[in-house]
């Protein structure tokens, strides 16, 4: 490609957006540098930092697979997603509550952790089910945008319901007092409920991409999002196909649920806007339709949340740069989308609809 | 002549005619009232309206419970009737932010039979949500916002309908800091804001005081309201190895920073104090065991007149339990504020009709002196300060947290 050519391709919003991208980069590099140069941070407050990403990075990643998922297979955004994740462990809070109450979740620790997963998880799937049912499936040969105006209509829906059902204060979950207390590695300590949630999560994540890779079902799932009219010539039952993409998403939205309820302890019907937002940039930055891309990009904007302020920011004299949190989030998802437009690993979907 | 005579005939026919109607008129109408904003007439057996916004929904809605109970106990205690119209009281949620102070404050704004308005509960809802009142002539009597903003000389005229009987966190902020430096003698503190003008201007009264008490900040940090992992946040905090942790935030947030801040390295003996906006038995439920040992500043219930006793047996006997926040007995004063001059401005008609000027409603207002309330007695000032604020500082115990019940008797006074 000769100089020619690249003169007439690019545009001059193509270079304003490099120089800003690059302007942004460099604010970062100085930044980091002079944070690190000050010597404020042990290093174990950067191992803090990091599980403490891991932590809420892997449960925007639980959440991200849904969207993914159902982007990959209806090419549409389940803005009712978040409603998915709230549903599950609101729902499972009264089973949580009933068990605290009756001593029984701390003479069976496990078992009642598993009996409050399975509520989440069974109520979460239901919703998604539902959902796809009523409000996608009737839908799904019109236009792009309509489908998306109805997810947003069922979110409302689904909040109103929870708050009609379950009262517009908050709940706040038991402890569990096994999850109580931290591990130490000599000058390093995690938190024990963080290592189960970051195993947890990584565990479900892990049995979620060999399901989708190796398993005839997974199989059909990836066939019917490459090409829905070839697949259902090859005997492929479309419409199961997508249910069963939703009963995944639902299952690990319910999961996810646990999780944040365990970790942060309230629940109410609004809970799941902000962490939905958050898995939604989590997906785009990791590639929409690409599920280790949903898994990379949650993981990425935990990291970014939690070490970001004070490793872009302290250095530069910013003060209180706790508060610019989501900024800082929403910047890496605009620099990362100047750079790679289709996100980290969207390579192959960016083939697959041309 | 002639001429003339045409003339004088019809200035005098003219002047005939004027007058006529003029004069019938003058008969008909004996009565005048006129008000520069506006009068609200009232016709017989229609009810006074009385607007409450305040936070009634979400985390925060243990704070506008407690103030809209406050006002109905008043009601009540007036046999829900005022200059022998009944008195209606209407609610709208404000979210504690400043959008949801701003939706409440245009559909009163556009309700044309509120009289008076009682709220809001935080400072960020009333900051746009005063002068959208005020413009349609509405006065609001805040029973528990307490930035300093709000009364402060340089509001400007937007905010000439806008009065408080909760204290200013002028003083409320001082208090915390004296406690800090006094009573705890510790020498470095660390605070935390939600970005609302409420905390942001309390934690900076809190941190000028306890600096001129030879204290020192190790920082000033600040969330999101919507924030859940403070985990971060508390870790930047840890390196400055703090003594005391200052955060007069709201409840979700302030509930997440209480469980999360022991279990951050460096933090696990820091002493944790709130204010009067986590004061509240929504905020045990949310922060749970941890909060146990926590102090809150708050205004001293046990410093409030002689009816206070009464007023909770009522609230008790009216709802099945004690007040849940710090602000209902300032919710009843609001009523009885907004009662007191609707009392004195109120005129009848010879039709019965009630007429209530809107300013002069407001002026009354502005004018209440020595007027006996639970809180204390109330006088304003030229900006709308009418508490005798006398704040201590409370500390939780494990029976309040079990129970989620209040604490009863101050841990600490300055006075």
């Amino acid at each position: 490609m000769n100089l020619k050519t690249w003169r007439e391709r690019i545009t001059v919003a193509d270079f304003f957006m490099w120089v800003t991208g690059g302007a942004i980069l460099l604010l970062i590099v100085w930044g980091s540098a002079a944070t690190l140069a000050s010597g404020r941070y042990q290093p174990h407050h950067w191992f803090d930092f990091l599980v403490f990403g891991l932590a809420q990075g892997s449960i925007y990643a639980l959440i991200a697979m849904g969207y993914t998922m159902v982007y990959g297979i209806l090419r549409m955004i389940n803005f009712a997603h978040s409603e998915v994740f709230m549903g599950g462990p609101y729902t499972a809070y009264f089973v949580a509550a009933a068990f605290a109450s009756s001593g029984f979740l701390d003479s069976h620790p496990v078992l009642s952790l598993a009996a409050i997963f399975a509520v989440s998880m069974a109520v979460s799937t239901l919703i998604a089910v539902l959902l796809e049912r009523v409000a996608y499936r009737p839908l799904r040969n019109a236009p792009r945008l309509v489908p998306l105006i109805t997810a947003i209509g069922a979110s409302f829906f689904l909040q109103y319901t929870f708050r009609g059902l379950y009262g517009s204060g908050f709940q706040a979950y038991p402890v569990v007092k096994i999850l109580e207390g931290q591990w130490l590695l000599g000058d390093f300590r995690i938190l024990k409920f963080q290592a189960v949630v970051i195993v947890a999560a990584a565990l479900l994540m892990a049995a979620l991409y060999l399901f989708v890779q190796r398993t005839r079902v997974g199989k059909a799932i990836r066939a019917v999002s490459e090409d829905q009219e070839a697949s259902s010539l090859m005997g492929i039952g479309i419409d199961r196909m997508i249910v069963t993409t939703f009963v995944i998403g639902g299952m690990s939205a319910g999961a996810a649920g646990v999780l944040y309820a365990l970790m942060f302890k309230q629940v109410h019907f609004f809970m799941g806007f902000i962490p939905g937002i958050k898995a939604f940039t989590a997906a785009v930055l990791g590639g929409i339709g690409n599920i280790p891309g949903a898994m990379l990009g949650g993981i990425f904007l935990g990291l970014v949340e939690s070490m970001g302020p004070s490793l872009f920011l302290d250095g530069l004299g910013i003060v209180a740069p706790y508060q610019l949190k989501d900024a800082i989030a929403f910047t890496m998802l605009v620099l990362v989308l100047i750079f790679r437009p289709t996100g980290l690993l969207g390579e192959r979907l960016a083939v697959k609809k041309a | 002549m002639k001429r003339f005579l045409m003339w004088a005939l019809a200035v005098v026919v003219v002047a005939v005619l004027a007058a006529g109607p003029a004069a019938a008129q003058a008969k008909k109408e004996a009565f005048k009232y006129e008000d520069k904003k506006g009068v609200i007439k009232i016709k017989p057996g229609q009810p006074i309206h009385i607007a409450c916004w305040m936070v009634v929904a979400g985390p925060d809605a243990s704070l506008g419970t407690d103030t809209k109970r406050g006002a109905e106990i008043a009601i009540a205690d007036r046999g829900g009737k005022l200059l022998g119209h009944p008195v209606k009281l209407s609610v709208q949620d404000t979210g504690c932010n400043a959008e949801g102070g701003q939706a409440a404050a245009t559909k009163l704004a556009a309700d044309p039979t509120v009289v008076a308005a009682i709220g809001s509960n935080c400072s960020s809802e009333a900051r746009p949500g005063a002068p959208i009142l005020w413009k349609a002539g509405i006065a609001t009597v805040s029973p528990s916002n307490t930035a300093p903003y709000l009364t402060d000389p340089k509001r400007g005229p937007d905010y000439d309908g806008y009065l408080r009987t909760a204290h200013n966190d002028k003083v409320q902020g001082a208090v915390a800091a004296e406690f800090a430096s006094k009573q705890l003698k510790v020498k470095k503190a660390a605070t935390i804001h939600d970005g609302s003008v409420y905390a942001e201007q309390l934690q900076g009264v809190f941190a000028e005081a306890f600096k001129k008490m030879g204290g020192s900040i190790s920082s000033q940090e600040a969330v999101a309201p919507t924030d859940t992992d403070m985990r971060p946040v508390l870790t930047k905090i840890a390196t400055g190895a703090p003594e005391f942790l200052y955060y007069p935030i709201f409840i979700a947030a302030g509930g997440h920073i209480t469980r999360q801040v022991k279990e951050v390295k460096g933090l696990e003996k820091v002493a944790l104090m709130g204010a009067d906006g986590i004061f509240s038995t929504d905020f045990y439920k949310a922060a749970g065991e941890a909060a146990i040992g926590m102090y809150h500043s708050s205004p001293d219930f046990s410093a409030f007149g002689a009816g206070y006793k009464d007023f909770v047996a009522k609230h008790q006997k009216k709802y099945g339990e004690k007040p849940i926040a710090p602000f209902h007995a300032h919710g009843y004063d609001a009523a009885l504020m907004i009662f007191a001059a609707i009392e004195k401005v109120a005129k009848k008609a010879p039709d019965g009709t009630l007429h209530i000027g809107k300013q002069h409603l407001r002026d009354a207002l502005y004018a209440t002196k020595n007027l006996k309330g639970l809180t204390g007695t109330l006088t304003c000032d030229a900006y709308g300060d009418c508490a005798d604020p006398r704040i201590a500082v409370y500390k939780t115990a494990e029976e309040n947290v079990k129970k989620l019940a209040m604490p009863e008797t101050p841990f600490w006074k300055p006075y």
